[in-house]
């Protein structure tokens, strides 16, 4: 099934490389020059590369059009290439280990520093020897110079000495300035790109980066916010788009929160979040062609003087309804094309009428209903009280539309242990009613009226039941949950309230009470790397599998705050919230003293949040190609519709195209994705979306207009989708070769000719390698039995439903110097790469990953700083407790805490914050998302991956 | 001794017990050709403390010997001191009944268990939660007491906690055993291993049960308020649907629920419902509204879908009820039917009460369920909970088994007749709840052979053992022992024609056509209690054969064939204008009240009130229905007072009012007083009707009275008395007139 998409058909896998590098055990006999980064184009192209932060421009952007390619270009100076020296190879790996190529008897290729190739006379053709010898040694000597030999290759990271060697003398290896780096080309898109005005009115052209800070303003496409793809060009035909084997896919996030004062081009100017202008027919309801039901929009081509309009995805010739009509300009255009939002933007919103709605009937305001575990270890951590005492607050926080005073939103309150409690709330109770529903087997709904309620009104009872709920169970001793009923329970209510709605459940353990859904700890390590891994990450039973079918029937979004202390078997618990587009938050041994402030604010923002209910998207596509999958927080009941329970601003799915005919190059791909769905204040809208790309009989513009976040995006969630039912192995190679793939192509048919040896990118995935072994790294992908089996599953839930700047973020973090700020200008400093390198004892760094947010702290960090963070004197007072910087009015203090503020902003996931001093045990842990380097786990270093897909590149040329 | 309808009454009063032959015919086949059986009705309750007098003694010996068993006992320790002189009680003959006061095993409190209803209207539903809050002042103080809701759902409430009222819900449409009940309720505690040496304790069951059954003492104030917030069934009910109605499963709580904490403990669980049970297990009839209840048209039609699902249900219920202990009061009070028929048994077997009213808000209900709290004259409540009735016999009796409100417990012995009068095979049953008035028909057998007949003098002795937990929960029995003389029916005949006690017998044999009219068709009952009577007229008529006119039956007889020609007419036996809930509701009371009642019930009493006389007691006769008369009617369900054409015209035209006329308003008060006294009594409380000539409640004693004069032969009896009644039912006088013709028949 989802071994279908261009990842993953097995067969396309190359069998080759790996009895190669295997048994042979001979090195590659040939020099390794690795250049990248190369470019097509434009006299301007040399300005672009010449690496100076200043030179500003972003006319590579228009190389897009497939006239101006010109075809490969000698690379200006600023053009790195390595070279690998030969050298002795690193003893063989452990035998247990299974990664990708990691045959015991690969040969591995010592590291060297490359070489800056700016003393090169011919830098993109330089090439430098490469030699191997015998496995079994250390790397010990580098060499600089033209002439050095490359040990050979192993991948991924077989690092003989364990742990102790990453904090070690590091090792010599390839100068990592001189292969491609992912800081270079964010600051580089800032650089060229940032605070700049990003109009949207041309088909195809490549947005900013995600890092990228600018305005866009929607001029007829959707903003990149809401839409960004994997290339901006698709090939024209599906031979060259099996030939290339670039992902042709676009990731969605309908309700992305987009920045104020960034709007369309008419009207309105809202102070803060800019709402989509909404389009209202009416009982007549949105315009839609005949044929294909394409909602009316920028790509429709008005004829015959306005009284007809074309469908530009189906080319149907529709007449225009009467009170729609308008007279064209001289240019065709209609002359209302300014006033009207349909006509002109990128993404905008149709009131929907009832045929729209259930049952042909308006909806209600959704419902959120609060559901508490209150077994012994959650009245005993004080969890349950610090979540009722928060609830008094947030409820007057519930999300409301702009317009209104106050919230629609109703909500409801459970507490369960091995039974249901529900609670009657209605406001003109003195006191709040208990119902216990202790037939859990076959749970229902025990009361309608004074369940859900409005909090305004019932602001004393609820305050009286969040009150009392700790002390009624504060002699608790039951210590066993259920988990299914608790979902169920939630969903029937809402189903009886007959409204959309979120679960908010706050659970702590293994659902082991007898129950549907009950659950055993199966939680074995010696399935890993095994064909059964892939079980672990399947739920236990199917129970939540049909409850997740039945919770999205009925609109019932489940957002899941966990915290465990052991294995809760989060690939079962979480796939109700996964499939019904909720959130999972995960809190490992919840401390409430350390751990409150991460889960409060999670709990605060995922209330907020803004959200759209009971959804349904659907992707139409212009002739020619057309949505085949489909990757997400999401349910599929058929191959089109994609089912959300709810979709909130953070939530993105990717979708994955296929061609089923040419493609035309003037007409172009057109993509508009409609959703569905019920406001939360109950109004039934929708949100239209569109973007136009380019297509291209060209490989080269299909290369030139990718975007390689996008790609990772797309890479990560088919990937994690396939450990379904797939190896994590095979996974992994496939992974690879697909990388290798993309880029022969490339050096195949768009690259001037050049010597195999070289290692030759195209500008656009000049860091595709570099994300793809993070990728690859990833503990989702990487079977060790020191990461825990619930760790794997909760990541990979989430990246399923991230959008690209989560992703982005999430596989490479990002790691800020603090040591030498400028404490005046406001600016955030500039990121540096993910490597132990590039920390100092004299430094301290900020590293965050949208998950986590460490505080590193080198042994000579300097006093004034740590004074100014910690109001402590010297670096052994520090304490690593805190999960918090005291509050301090020093500058360095207020500096450190805006650039965590601005890191934090907008991110889905509460970070927490884990201060970590070098050479202290907590070191570990940090030094994980040093994914440049080699990791504990086994992943392999950034060189050394580079090396991998060179060789497996060269493999295919071949 | 004086005439036998005084040591009749005298036995009645004495003993409680009633029988249909004072003297027993002497043998099995004599016995049979009697045609009346051989029973007796038997109040277990009456209060007095008498004693056996039926044991011979030796007193040198200080053993007795039973006369049932004819073995030799030891007296007790504490009867040492006895003599001929100093005789303890049970030894003096006029003690032939006496209870024994048992101090053993510990007094748990009653428990009172409401299962509420609250599908109801507001108006209902306030009132209801007035009765039931009145009627917590009412209770024993430390009685224990508990609280099931039911509409869609069914809420168990716990009554313990403190804060927040907590209730346990469950849904209406499954049905849970006992043991899912209890699981669910967290009464069951997991299983102790059994440690040897030392005795299984469970000190902590009634900690466990407090949470759903509370002394009233403790939480009068909590369930007050409880009770007082109480809303109606907050589920939306649509236009043209019934309201779901879980009374089921409701029921199935309760029973699973005292099943699980206090089994063999007296305990009631008082069902109030307001309408049909519409879903899950039990119900009687779907959520649409045009769909009817079913009547006895649909059940003879085969129509009535439910019904025997759901009296499957209830029964099962019933029969665990009954295994615990515990009985089932049914407070039905709903203009349409609620499904009694179908519920019936849960009262029946259960010895509960069954109250079937039109609405809570009416004195009927709130009256009635207060009366249920009553004190008797000691002071005590008027209400026994777990009996156990044994009987024993003399060698020459066999039992053959009781109707009333009962369940067998399968005790067989030698005592036990083989052929089955109610329910029988058994010398015990139960009866789990039981009132002074309760009242058990048990029939016997003369077992004794025709060639091996019993010595001139000899007696026959039943004995009657009532174990029952009294409302104090004391253990205690009550022993009632009886004897009758053996008549040789051919040379005796007409002694034992004169100690013919045809009030009793006209009682057992209705209860009889009621029990058969439960499982058989309504004519074939009606032909086995004519082919009856017609077999007692042959028997003890004095007539020559083929000549009706000179049928004549003796004066201890001559009231028996009125009995059941009026009995033919009754509710109990024709369903005729009665809704099959109604049929229920009759026939419960009737197996279970005594004599006197059960009369009324027959054959209700009428009295006059004119100007001619004092208040008299009239024929029920159309006849007696004058103009110048005010009519009361006792009918046991009904009272009604009718004020004839003149007396209504006075009334019209305020007679009663002028000074001068006082006399007019006297009377008109004298039958007010007289139905307030019964109504002041009655348990349940009877409707109560008031009203006049041509009234159309009129209908309530015209349906009763013998239609003596009817529009088909009025002119042929006359004008001057009486009013026709528009029926084509048989007058008494047609009736007697064709047994006449039956009983001298020589055919038959």
């Amino acid at each position: 099934m989802q071994m279908e998409g261009t990842l993953w058909p097995p067969k396309k896998r190359h069998p080759e490389p790996s009895q190669n590098r295997g048994r042979t055990g001979i090195a590659f006999p040939c020099y390794l020059l690795l250049i990248y980064s190369f470019n097509f184009t434009r006299a301007d192209f040399t300005e672009e590369k010449s690496d100076s932060p200043g030179a500003v421009q972003s006319s590579h952007m228009s190389s897009g059009h497939p006239a101006s390619f010109q075809g490969p270009q000698p690379l200006p100076l600023t053009q790195h290439q390595m070279a690998l020296p030969p050298g002795p190879q690193i003893p063989p790996p452990p035998s247990n280990f299974s990664g990708l190529c990691a045959q015991s008897s690969l040969p591995s290729m010592a590291r060297q520093d490359g070489i800056p190739g700016s003393g090169l006379p011919n830098p993109n053709l330089q090439q430098l020897p490469g030699q191997t010898t015998g496995p079994g040694c250390h790397p010990q000597q580098v060499n600089y110079g033209p002439q050095m030999a490359g040990s050979q290759l192993s991948y991924p990271g077989a690092f003989p000495g364990g742990p102790a060697q990453l904090s070690g003398p590091p090792q010599k290896k390839l100068d990592p300035d001189s292969i491609p780096s992912p800081i270079q080309v964010i600051e580089n898109d800032k650089a060229s790109r940032g605070g700049q005005i990003y109009a949207t009115n041309t088909r195809g052209q490549v947005p900013p980066l995600v890092t990228t800070d600018c305005l866009i303003q929607d001029q007829g496409h959707a903003s990149p916010r809401y839409i960004r793809c994997t290339t901006y060009c698709f090939p024209s035909s599906s031979d060259m788009a099996k030939q290339a084997r670039i992902p042709l896919a676009a990731v969605i996030q309908p309700f992305a929160i987009v920045p104020q004062n960034e709007c369309g081009i008419i009207f309105r100017v809202d102070p803060y979040e800019t709402p989509l202008y909404v389009v209202n027919h009416g009982e007549t309801g949105p315009i839609r062609c005949n044929r294909c039901k394409a909602y009316m929009c920028p790509f429709m081509q008005f004829i015959e003087g306005g009284r007809r309009y074309q469908c530009g995805f189906c080319n149907c010739i529709n007449e225009v309804p009467p009170f729609f009509f308008q007279h064209l300009d001289h240019i065709g255009r209609r002359v209302d094309h300014y006033e009207r939002p349909e006509l002109s933007l990128g993404s905008y919103e149709y009131v929907a009428t009832l045929d729209y709605c259930r049952d042909n009937k308006p909806p209600n305001p959704p419902a959120y209903i609060f559901m508490i575990d209150v077994s012994y270890r959650n009245i005993h951590s004080g969890l349950v009280k610090l979540i009722c005492n928060e609830l008094k607050t947030l409820l007057d926080k519930l999300p409301r539309e702009e317009q209104e005073e106050s919230s629609a939103v109703r909500v409801g309150f459970v507490t369960y242990n091995k039974v249901l409690h529900f609670f009657n709330v209605k406001s003109n109770l003195a006191q709040p009613q208990m119902m216990v529903v202790s037939d859990v087997g076959e749970v229902f709904v025990p009361l309608l009226d004074g369940f859900l309620v409005n909090f305004q009104e019932s602001r004393s009872v609820v305050n009286n039941l969040l009150d009392q709920i700790p002390e009624m169970f504060a002699d608790t001793n039951e210590s066993e949950t259920i988990f299914a009923p608790v979902i169920q329970a939630g969903m029937e209510a809402l189903k009886a309230a007959e409204c959309a709605g979120k679960l908010f459940i706050f659970h702590s353990s293994l659902p082991t009470a007898e129950a549907p859904g009950k659950l055993r700890n199966r939680d074995d390590k010696k399935l890993l790397n095994t064909d059964k891994e892939k079980t672990l990450f399947q739920p236990q039973v199917n129970t939540y599998e049909s409850l997740a079918r039945d919770c999205v029937a009925n609109a019932c979004c489940v957002n899941l705050f966990l915290f465990p202390n052991q294995y809760v078997d989060v690939a079962s618990v979480g796939l109700v919230t996964m499939y019904t587009g909720g959130t999972l938050y995960k809190y490992n041994n919840f401390q409430p003293s350390s751990d409150s402030p991460q889960f409060l604010t999670d709990l605060r923002r995922d209330i907020e949040k803004k959200t759209g209910f009971d959804a349904i998207m659907r992707v139409r596509t212009s002739t020619g190609f057309r949505a085949t999958d489909f990757f997400g927080a999401i349910y599929m009941n058929n191959t089109t519709d994609v089912e959300m329970a709810a979709v909130d601003c953070d939530k993105a799915v990717t979708v994955e195209f296929k061609h089923d005919d040419k493609l035309n190059e003037d007409s172009g791909a057109l993509i508009q994705c409609a959703v569905l769905y019920t406001s939360v204040s109950g109004q039934r809208r929708l949100r239209i979306h569109n973007i136009g790309l380019n297509c291209s009989t060209q490989l080269a513009d299909v290369y030139k207009t990718c975007e390689t976040d996008a790609l990772i995006n797309f890479f990560a969630k088919s990937a994690f989708k396939a450990i379904l039912s797939q190896p994590l192995k095979a996974v992994r190679e496939i992974l690879v070769s697909q990388t290798a793939h993309m880029l022969a192509c490339y050096r195949k048919n768009c690259a001037s000719p050049s010597a195999v040896s070289q290692l030759i990118l195209p500008d656009a995935m000049k860091v595709l390698p570099v994300y793809m072994n993070c990728l690859l790294k990833s503990c989702v992908l990487t079977g060790r039995p020191e990461i825990p089996t619930d760790e794997r599953a909760y990541h990979r839930q989430l990246v399923m439903s991230m959008g690209v700047a989560d992703t982005q973020l999430f596989f490479y973090p990002q790691l800020l110097p603090i040591h030498n700020l400028d404490l005046k200008s406001d600016a955030v400093p500039a990121a540096v790469r993910c490597s132990e390198e590039r920390l100092s004892e004299g430094g301290a760094f900020i590293l965050a990953n949208g998950l986590s947010m460490f505080l590193w702290l080198g042994v000579s960090t300097p006093p004034e700083l740590i004074q100014g963070l910690f109001n402590v004197p010297s670096f052994a007072h520090i304490s690593t407790e805190a999960t918090l910087l005291p509050d301090l009015t020093n500058p360095y203090s207020k500096k450190i805490k805006s650039i965590m503020e601005h890191i934090q902003n907008q991110k889905p996931y509460t970070m927490k914050l884990m201060i970590v001093k070098q050479r202290e045990q907590p070191e570990m842990l940090f030094r994980q998302f040093l994914v440049e380097d080699k990791s504990i786990h086994g992943g392999a270093s950034y060189v050394d991956f580079l090396c991998c897909v060179h060789r497996e590149i060269c493999q295919l040329l071949n | 001794m004086a005439t036998y309808l005084e040591f009749i009454q005298q036995n009645e009063e004495r003993d409680g017990v009633r029988f249909s032959w004072n003297v027993w015919p002497c043998s099995r086949l004599e016995a049979a050709r009697m045609v009346v059986p051989l029973g007796c009705l038997l109040t277990p309750l009456r209060e007095r403390p008498d004693l056996p007098p039926a044991h011979q003694v030796d007193y040198r010996a200080k053993l007795w010997a039973c006369n049932f068993c004819f073995q030799r006992n030891q007296f007790p320790p504490a009867y040492a001191g006895i003599s001929e002189v100093n005789q303890p009680a049970e030894l003096m003959p006029q003690f032939s009944t006496i209870e024994y006061i048992v101090q053993r095993g510990p007094q748990t409190p009653l428990i009172f268990l409401y299962v509420v209803d609250t599908c109801l209207d507001e108006e209902d539903l306030q009132a209801l939660k007035e009765s039931l809050q009145m009627s917590l002042s009412l209770l024993p103080v430390d009685a224990l007491v508990g609280l099931i809701t039911f509409g869609r759902m069914v809420q168990v409430h716990e009554l313990s906690c403190e804060g927040i009222s907590k209730s346990y819900v469950f849904r209406g449409t499954k049905d849970l055993t006992a043991k899912q009940i209890q699981d669910m309720l967290g009464l069951s505690r997991p299983a102790v291993p059994i440690q040897q040496g030392r005795p299984l304790q469970a000190p902590e069951q009634p900690v466990i049960s407090s949470r759903f059954l509370q002394p009233v003492h403790k939480i009068d104030m909590n369930l007050t308020d409880l009770l007082g917030e109480l809303q109606r069934d907050p589920w939306p009910v649509t236009q043209g649907k019934r309201p779901l109605r879980s009374t089921g499963v409701a029921l199935s709580i309760a029973v699973g629920l005292l099943e699980g904490t206090f089994p063999n403990t007296g305990a009631r669980i008082m069902l109030f419902t307001g309408g049909p049970p519409t879903q899950g297990p039990g119900m009687v009839v779907g959520d649409e509204l045009k769909t009817p209840i079913r009547s006895w048209h649909d059940i003879e039609k085969d129509n009535a879908r439910f019904m025997k699902k759901a009296t499957k249900h209830y029964e099962t219920l019933a029969n665990r009820t009954a295994a615990n202990g515990h009985c089932i009061d049914i407070y039905a009070c709903a203009l349409d039917q609620t499904g009694l028929l179908e519920m019936k048994c849960c009262a029946n077997l259960t010895g509960g009460q069954m109250v079937m009213g039109d609405s809570f808000n009416t004195s009927l209900f709130k009256q009635t369920f207060q009366r249920v709290f009553n004190k008797g004259l000691s002071g005590e409540f008027r209400m026994a909970f777990g009996a156990n009735l044994e009987v024993k016999t003399s060698r020459e009796l066999k039992i053959a088994g009781a109707i009333g409100p009962c369940v067998s417990l399968n005790v067989k012995g030698p005592c036990v007749s083989e052929n089955e009068l109610g329910i029988g095979g058994t010398s015990q049953w139960k009866i789990c709840g039981l009132d002074p008035s309760t009242t058990l028909a048990i029939y016997f057998e003369v077992v004794n052979q025709h060639n091996a007949p019993i010595p001139q003098g000899g007696r026959g002795a039943a004995q009657f053992v009532t174990q029952y937990q009294h409302s104090s929960t004391q253990k205690r029995i009550r022993v009632t022992t009886i004897a009758r003389n053996w008549a040789d029916a051919q040379s005796q005949l007409q002694h034992i024609e004169a100690a013919f006690d045809q009030e009793a017998a006209a009682v057992l044999m209705a209860r009889l056509g009621v029990f058969r009219a439960e499982s058989e068709e309504g004519p074939d009952v009606l032909r086995w209690l004519d082919r009856q009577l017609i077999r007692l007229c042959q028997k003890f008529g004095q007539y020559n054969k083929d000549d009706p006119n000179s049928f004549r039956l003796s004066e201890s007889f001559s009231l028996y064939p009125q009995f059941m020609f009026h009995l033919r007419r009754s509710p109990f036996l024709q369903v005729f204008n009665n809704s099959p809930d109604e049929s229920s509701y009759y026939r419960h009371h009737f197996v279970r009240q005594d004599l006197t009642q059960s009369l009324i019930m027959i054959q209700p009493i009428l009295y006059a009130y004119s100007f001619h006389g004092p208040p008299e007691p009239v024929l029920l006769d159309s006849s007696s229905i004058l103009p110048d008369r005010i009519l009361l009617m006792d009918t046991f369900f009904q009272i009604v007072i009718y004020l004839g054409e003149t007396i209504a015209q006075w009334q019209k035209a305020g007679y009663q009012d002028m000074p001068e006329y006082e006399n007019f308003k006297h009377l008109l008060q004298a039958p007010l007083d007289d139905a307030q006294e019964i109504l002041q009594t009655r348990f349940p409380m009877p409707r109560y009707v008031h009203t006049e000539h041509g009234g159309s409640q009129a209908r309530f004693l015209l349906s009763k009275v013998n239609p003596s004069q009817t529009h088909n032969n009025l002119y042929a009896w006359g004008q001057e008395s009486g009013a026709p009644i528009l029926t084509d039912d048989v007058s008494l006088q047609v009736f007697m007139d064709h047994l006449k013709k039956l009983a001298v028949s020589s055919a038959a």
